[in-house]
């Protein structure tokens, strides 16, 4: 107990001295992969905004895309990147139960953006738009589809972190991945403004 | 013990700064507003097509920004903000390759009409 003070002042100075601790460098390292993601949806965008006019005399974006739908998702998204974040503050006032609520509702949310993209996929594909259909889908279906796997990924690894957390309660480790995902979580809604306004709004006006 | 637990706690939320509530909410409801003033625009045909693609990418772009700040803290932290540095390395490559392409098409498009 004496000794706290004296190792709290001394960790100061070892950041100060600009040493991370691990649980930093984790992060850090997250960020990394975040900015390689950004790359990659980078391209996606380039290829769907150059082949964007490619429809082949088949059906196009402005016809088929039913924006009312992306609205509802595009709220339930947002919504649910301020709840990963509101479950994160819970987490760094040691309340658990509140955090593992916010972090279900999290993923609620994000069950119902994925169940409403299924549903616009299933509709489009309903229509003839297929990803073989023309350049165009063919763009539409892989830069939308990757953010949905995304979306999917995302939620199979927040239910591993609950798990792992009413396991193993909150320790520096299962608080990093909680960190983390919510990183990765408000990054997907960050993509997901983009493909609202290229795709979907740019698409329709 | 449980004295040092609150200096604990009070200290380090000061140091490490993991956003309040207040910055959330802030953030949140300043996100659904940018969201909502494209949607207007584009659902209502308020403008010409040039103001409207320049207002959605302006309102994204902001979005993007309070998420960013907001959201994902990318303000906080020790210096140096290596984050900051391979975010804005990213955000290089990006532009790069979009631009990029869109340039490097628009030309070849306008090569090959007949």
């Amino acid at each position: 107990m004496a000794q706290s003070p004296a190792h709290g002042s001394d960790h100061h100075d070892h950041h100060a001295a600009g040493h991370h601790d691990p649980q930093d460098l984790k992060l850090l390292g997250f960020w990394i992969f975040l900015v390689t993601d950004v790359i990659m949806f980078s391209t996606l965008f380039a290829t769907f905004i150059v082949l964007r006019g490619g429809t082949d005399g088949g059906p196009t974006g402005a016809e088929l895309l039913e924006i009312n739908g992306i609205i509802i998702s595009t709220f339930l998204l947002l919504t649910s990147s301020f709840t990963s974040g509101v479950a994160v503050l819970a987490m760094h006032q040691h309340k658990i139960k509140q955090m593992i609520i916010w972090l279900v509702i999290t993923g609620l949310l994000g069950a119902g953006f994925l169940y409403l993209e299924i549903h616009e996929f299933l509709h489009l594909i309903g229509e003839g738009a297929t990803l073989q259909t023309s350049a165009f889908w063919s763009s539409f279906f892989v830069l939308v589809g990757t953010h949905g796997v995304h979306v999917t990924v995302g939620l199979f690894w927040m239910i591993s972190i609950i798990i792992q957390i009413v396991r193993r309660g909150l320790t520096d480790d299962t608080k990093g991945k909680v960190t983390v995902f919510s990183l990765y979580w408000h990054f997907l809604d960050a993509v997901w403004i983009f493909l609202l306004s290229i795709v979907y709004l740019m698409e329709v006006m | 013990m449980a004295d040092h637990n609150n200096a604990h706690n009070s200290h380090g939320g000061e140091r490490h700064d993991h956003g309040s509530l207040k910055s959330y909410i802030i953030g949140y409801i300043i996100s659904i507003v940018l969201t909502i003033i494209p949607l207007v625009v584009v659902l209502n045909d308020m403008m010409g097509r040039t103001a409207t693609i320049a207002v959605i990418m302006v309102t994204a772009t902001l979005q993007f920004l309070v998420q960013l700040i907001f959201f994902m803290h990318v303000r906080d932290g020790e210096q140096p903000r290596w984050n900051l540095i391979t975010l804005i390395f990213g955000v290089l490559i990006l532009l790069t390759i979009v631009v990029g392409s869109i340039w490097i098409m628009g030309n070849n498009s306008i090569g090959m009409k007949m």
